[in-house]
Order: C-alpha cells, then structure tokens, then sequence
C-alpha cells in the first residue's frame, strides 16, 4: 500500500474502532452508571427508583443486628441528619464498624429499607470516601443551623 | 542530623539535575562537547545524591526516628524490619524518593550504555531526562518533604497500615515505579528525536530494548499487585477496575502498543510519528497515574490521603509536559514520513490492528476512570462506573486483538503469499476450535459461545506461538535458528495465551459463597469439603489472631488445610483479614474469614478458582519474553563495539 491508503486505512480503521467504543460506551453506561444519593434525599423520597445507587453515611451505634448464626444483619445509616435502614446478607468488611463510615450499594424496597448487595468500609483511619465526607459535613452545618434555630430537622418524612 | 543530611543530599540532587537538564541540551545544541560531557557526570552525582537521601529516610525507619514525621506515621517500635524498609515506600512521600531514585538510576544506566549512540544524542537524552527529574525534585521539596520533623518527637508510632505489612507489597511499587519510570526514557528519545529531526530507523533500534525493559517491570508490577489484592484484599478477586489499578494499567497498554509500532519503525521505517505519539503518550499516562493516585480526587482503596497542593503541582507538570511534547511533535512529525509500502496482507497490516485496537482499550479504560470526574463536574452528581461495564467494554477491542495476534505473528512482512498463510494456519486453526470446544466441555463441563471464543484464542495463541519455535528445533543442520527477538516475541505471546485461558476459565467456573460455619460443622462448596477443626489465638509481631484450622475433603480423603485469620493489629487497631489458600495450578481454594456471627458460628468466604494462577504465570510468561528479546545481539552490538574487546566477542552466544 501507498503511505496515502496506509493513512487512510488506519485513520478508517481508527475511527471505526471509536466509534464502537463510544457507541458501546454511551449504551453500556446507562446500565451501569450508579449514582450517590445523599441520606436526606433518600428520606425524602428523592432517589433512582427501581435501580441501584449507592448511600453513605456513619453506621449509628446500637444499630447492629446480627441473626445469630446467619449471615443477615441489619443497621442504620445516618448523615447525621437522617437515618436509613440497611439490610445485607454476606461478609462485612473489616472495617465496618459503629459509629464509622460506610459506603453501600443496592436499592431501597417498598418499605423504606435499603437492601444492600455491597458493603464497603474505609480503608485506613485517615481516609474516607469523600462524597462521605462532603454530605457529613453538610448536614453537620444543618444540625448547627437547626439548633440556633431550635427545630430538629430531616428532609420531612424519616419517622416513616 | 541524619534526617538534614537527607533532605540537604535532595537539594544537592536538585542542583545537579538542573545542570544534567541544562547544560548538555545547550551543549548539544551549539555542538559543545565539553557541556554535552557535563551531562553524564552529572547524573551521575545527581543518582549519588538521591540515593544517599533515600539511605537516610531509610535509616530514620530503621533507627525508629519519631522526630521525623513521616516515620511516626508510617512506622512503629515492634514493626519487623523488613516493613521496616518497605514502609519507606509505603506513603506519598517515601514513593516520590524512591521514583526520584530510580529516574536517576535509569538516567545512569541510559548514559552508561549509550556508547553506540551519538554523543549529541545521548546529551539530549541526559538533557531530558534530567528536566523531568528536576520536576519531581521540586515535587518532593515543595510539597511532599518526606524529612519533616516533628518537634516534640513522638514516643511511638503510628504503624504502617496493615494491608501493607506484606511481602508482595514490599516490592510491588518498585518494580510499577521501574516501569512507570522506565517510560520516561522511551520519552526522552523521542523528545530528543524530534529536537535533533534525524529519526531514522537505528533511533528505534536504540529505543526498543529501554522501552521493552520498562514494559516487562511494568507487567511484573501489574501482575504483583493483582496478586497482592488477591490474598490481601481478603477477598478473592484478581483485578477490580479500580482507578488506581486503571491507572497502571493504561500506560502498560500503550506501551505494549509502543513496543509492537517501535518493531515496525524499526524493522521497516514506518509508523515513525506514530511511534512518536505513543511515547508520549505512555509517559504521560504514567504522569496521569501519578496524578489520579496522589491527589486524591478519586475514591480509591489505593489512593494516597487527600491534598490539593499536590495535585495542583502535578496537574502543572502534566501540562508542560504533555503540551510541550505535543508541540514539538506538531512541528516535527509532519516531516518524518516515509513512502514505504506494505501489501494488505502483511505484518505491518496486522501491527496496525494490533495498535488501533490497543489504543481503543485504552481510550475505554481512560473514559471508565474519567468519567465520574467529568460528569461530577459537569452536573453536580456522584457516580461511580462498576466493573461490569469495563468488563464488557474491554472484551470488544480484546476479541479481536487476540485472534488477529495469531495471524500476525505468521505473516511476514511488506507482502505475505494468501494461499501459503491460509496453509500455515489451516491446521492451527481447526486445532484451537477443537480445544476451545473441548476445554470447557470435557474438564469444567460446559460450553458457551463465550467459553469457545476464550478458550480457542487462548489455544490459537498458544498453538501459534510454538509454531515458530518448533520450526526452529526442527530446522535442516546449519540452517539458521530463531533470534532471541523472534524467542522473545513468542514466548510472550505465549504467555498471554495462558493469560486467556485463566481469565476465561476462572470468570467462567470460579465459585463464590458465603456462609456460615461453626468448629466442627463442614460445608460443601464446589464439590469439595469444607471442615472447620478448631478456632484458636495466635499472636504475630505487632498483632493478635483469630485462627480457624479448615480441613478441605475431597470425596473423604482430606487434600489441604488452610489456616486463615482474622488479625487485630496492635497499634492502629485495624482488623486485618488473611485468607487461607491452598493455591495449585489446577485451582485454588480459599477461605477468608468474616466476622463472628454469634453462637460460635463465624462467617466465611470460601472460593474455588480454576486456573487463576495462569493469570499470574502468563503475565510473568509475558516478561519473560520481553527478557528475551532484549537479549538479543543486535542491541549489544553498540556496548560491544566500544568496548575493547575483539570482533569475534560479538559472535559467541551469549
């Protein structure tokens, strides 16, 4: 082949294979992109139904509950301003702790509970997920503001 | 005062690299000989420096210096020695040493063994070579001063993190930085090209053994870390497209495209700007790993604590760099063009699919890690891309890449006869359908579309990669042999034949379960049993353990006990989980443990993984032939013929 076609071959080639890739990619991602939704926005009924997301948060301590000899817990996740319930069945993480970070992945179901097909926990003392991080520390400031202001508050509807 | 001595050796270092950088690219470019010579010299003193500074953090970990504060972080009193040593490595800080140490010694050995190329040239890679150096050096001093001190010093550390006290660990980061590093030669010669515009083909024959050497280091580092994860992580899994592992992972892709175009240039004098690009682009992808890694902006399991300042720093330093070169090329590349032809059936067609397809993968891998960060950006939202999307994204450009890879390495260059290729791989074709078939039928017990393709290029590849060796054993007396090029090239090949084929079998058949277990029950788990004994504490170092003794039955008759923990490490009070492996080349078994669920009964993860060493032992099949080929005669011609040694040194076998 002429330089010319060799350039051409391999720009028709190239362009080919990315227009798969980006078509592939812009499909594939619909599936699979999962989005973090605050604590407070999943008490107040703003999350992706029927998909999963993920949710952050410190564990509430107390709320860990085994079914002795099973593999089920349960526990409750806060952003310090609301709380979510979480269920999951498998292995906790090593670092899973009360009172700690937590990140799960899952959906919520019918009645409010967030059913959790993942768990992961932070990896070293210093680190944490910073989306974790960013919504503690808002919702923190909320807590503030609302004791000034002398009225607890969770985006509306957490007694549920 | 040791400390001081270390950071004053950094600033000496600093000094020196700005005159390797400087002065011989002036030199070069007035044809001053003087100042090119200033060059070696330099760098030289500049590797004794950062090395001397490396020696004296090392000391500070070795001598328990809590008034340093990166030994109080990363260290403590009853840490073993040998983590000891390796947590010099084990944080931002002591990394950005110990890149800086080996810029140096790459830059060295370039400069050592150099004696073939132009004295203008081998300046302007020194030259280069000692401008990046100069960027990390301002690195470390400005922002990341692994010699700070702590006043008052601390009694006792904080420990080293406890994932990291591990053998794999403690050399997982050289062997990634040798290579992440070694990339930047690859870089300087093609910087130095482009100042210099002679880019014929004997620049790439001087390239192809740097860039294969960091190729191989990289690959072994990959496959290390992979494996650290494996058994350290606790849980199973072999890769995890994390943004770290990504990280890693996409300049090793461009670089094996690097290394496929560099045989093109080479051999035919083609694909030369191409060739250019992808240098360029395999370092500053290693820099875009730098930047994903250590300024925190990506959730990690690897990533380093948080800090702007440092990812500001780097961010810059990817500019220039990545505009600079870009730049040079623009103005260079468009004169480097060659008229020769290849026939479309030809090895340079098939190095071409080979390079499209690379590039692809990698342009996949680079949009999965990026796009959180552009969509977060852009929109405010949180999103994470999962593993099953890279999954299949990354199978559309790997299909392809291994069944074109056992045609090329059969196709001989400029034009190859269609009816005798057709009658070459006739037979290794029928041949490789046949066990790609049979593999997973006969052995694991069912097929799949899927299965066939995984396993019948696993096959294909292997099959064809012996071809060229066995042609050579067999060949007529006196007739030549293979070239260790030709070895090398095929026993990597190989090796990532066998890569397949673990990859296929063990996301095909591999088993996962978590259940619950008590002392003296047993569970059954891919046709095996699992028997827990007896739950017993044990005390390590600088930890208590939990320990279960699991016995693994087999139809009865008992093939292995793995002893897996659950460790409590002293000082930082981290629970660390160590799984128990019976690890064979058939499968593994493993059993980590979860968390005590009450009643005596413990949750635990047992898996059963056909064929995941082949995962491991393909990559290290894969150096192995990049040691190979860089064996070979024609790159030590150039050390030869300046040493004083007689002609026929060149002739023996090596």
């Amino acid at each position: 082949m002429k330089p010319r076609q060799q350039r051409m071959l391999a720009v028709g080639l190239a362009a080919l294979g990315i227009a798969i890739a980006a078509g592939l990619t812009l499909r594939a991602f619909q599936d699979n992109m999962m989005f973090f939704v605050e604590i407070s926005d999943v008490a107040a009924g703003n999350y992706p139904k029927e998909r999963n997301f993920r949710i952050g948060g410190l564990v509430v301590g107390g709320s860990v509950q085994r079914e002795e000899g099973s593999l089920d817990v349960s526990f409750e996740v806060t952003d310090t301003a609301c709380v979510v319930p979480v269920v999951y069945n498998g292995v906790l993480p090593d670092l899973f702790r009360e009172g700690q970070g937590v990140v799960a992945h899952g959906r919520l179901d019918d009645t409010g509970v967030f059913r959790a097909d993942k768990i992961l926990a932070k990896h070293d003392e210093e680190y944490m997920a910073p989306e974790v991080a960013e919504s503690l520390s808002k919702h923190q400031q909320d807590v503030v503001d609302a004791a000034v202001a002398g009225a607890a508050e969770c985006g509306g509807n957490n007694d549920s | 005062m040791i400390p001081e001595i270390g950071q004053f050796a950094l600033i000496l270092a600093l000094s020196l690299a700005v005159c390797q950088g400087v002065l011989p690219l002036v030199g070069a470019h007035r044809g001053d000989e003087a100042m090119m010579a200033v060059g070696r010299t330099a760098a030289t003193g500049h590797l004794v420096f950062a090395a001397v500074a490396f020696a004296c953090l090392t000391w500070a970990f070795l001598t328990d210096d809590f008034s340093v504060l990166y030994v109080v972080n990363h260290s403590q009193l009853s840490l073993p020695t040998v983590y000891k040593i390796s947590a010099v490595w084990g944080a931002h800080e002591g990394s950005l040493l110990l890149w800086i140490l080996l810029l140096a010694g790459w830059t060295v050995a370039v400069s050592r063994f150099s004696g073939g190329l132009p004295p203008a040239f081998a300046a302007r890679v020194i030259g280069i070579l000692g401008l990046l150096s100069v960027g990390f050096l301002l690195f470390a001093l400005l922002t990341s001063n692994p010699f700070e001190r702590l006043v008052p010093a601390a009694v006792d550390g904080g420990d080293l993190n406890p994932l990291l006290q591990d053998p794999g660990l403690a050399i997982h980061p050289p062997l990634l930085y040798i290579g992440y590093v070694g990339f930047s030669v690859a870089f300087a010669f093609a910087i130095a090209a482009m100042i210099s515009g002679d880019l014929d083909r004997t620049w790439a024959k001087w390239t192809r053994p740097w860039t294969t050497v960091a190729w191989l280091f990289l690959t072994l580092g990959i496959a290390l870390g992979s494996w650290w994860a494996y058994y350290e992580l606790g849980w199973g899994g072999w890769w995890f497209w994390d943004a770290v592992e990504n990280a890693s992972f996409m300049p090793w892709l461009i670089g094996t495209a690097l290394i496929h175009s560099l045989a093109v240039t080479e051999k035919r004098g083609l694909f030369k700007s191409w060739t250019l690009l992808l240098a360029i682009t395999a370092f500053s992808l290693s820099l875009l790993g730098t930047f994903l890694v250590r300024s925190g902006i990506i959730v990690s399991v690897h990533a380093f604590a948080a800090d702007p300042t440092r990812g500001r720093f780097i961010l810059a330093f990817l500019a220039i760099v990545v505009i600079g070169a870009l730049i040079l090329y623009a103005w260079r590349a468009p004169s480097l063009d060659s008229d020769a032809g290849f026939g479309l059936l030809s090895r340079e067609t098939f190095l071409l699919l080979n390079n499209v397809l690379l590039v692809v993968a990698t342009a996949l891998v680079l949009i999965g890690t990026l796009s959180p960060l552009v969509i977060e950006m852009a929109t405010g939202g949180k999103i994470s891309i999962g593993p099953p999307w890279f999954n299949v994204a990354f199978l559309v450009p790997m299909i392809p890449l291994v069944l074109l890879l056992g045609m090329g390495m059969q196709t001989a260059w400029r034009t190859q006869d269609t009816a005798a290729w057709v009658r070459i791989l006739r037979i290794p074709a029928m041949l490789a359908l046949v066990l790609g078939i049979a593999i997973p039928w006969l052995v694991y017990g069912r097929v799949s579309v899927l299965l066939v393709v995984g396993c019948g290029a696993a096959a294909w590849i292997v099959i064809t990669s012996l071809l060229p060796i066995l042609r050579s054993l067999r060949r007529e007396k006196g007739a030549a042999g293979i070239t260790r090029s030709a070895l090398g090239m095929s026993v990597a090949h190989l090796g990532m034949g066998l890569f397949v084929l673990g990859v296929t079998v063990v996301s095909a058949f591999g088993v996962e379960s978590d259940r619950a277990l008590r002392v003296g029950e047993s569970i059954e788990v891919a046709g095996y049993e699992f028997q827990m004994r007896e739950l017993r504490n044990v005390q390590g170092p600088n930890f208590s353990a939990i320990e279960a003794e699991i016995a693994i039955l087999d139809d009865g008759r008992q093939v292995a006990t793995v002893l897996p923990q659950k460790r409590q490490y002293l000082v930082q009070r981290s629970p660390m989980t160590e799984a128990g492996i019976r690890a064979g080349l058939d499968k593994d078994l493993f059993v980590a443990l979860g968390d005590p669920l009450g009643d005596e009964a413990w949750s635990v993860r047992i898996q059963y993984k056909p064929l995941i060493r082949f995962i491991w032992l393909g990559a290290l099949v894969m150096a192995l032939g990049g040691l190979i080929a860089i064996s070979d005669r024609r790159y030590r011609s150039g050390v030869r013929a300046k040493a004083v040694a007689p002609v026929k040194a060149q002739e023996s076998p090596a």
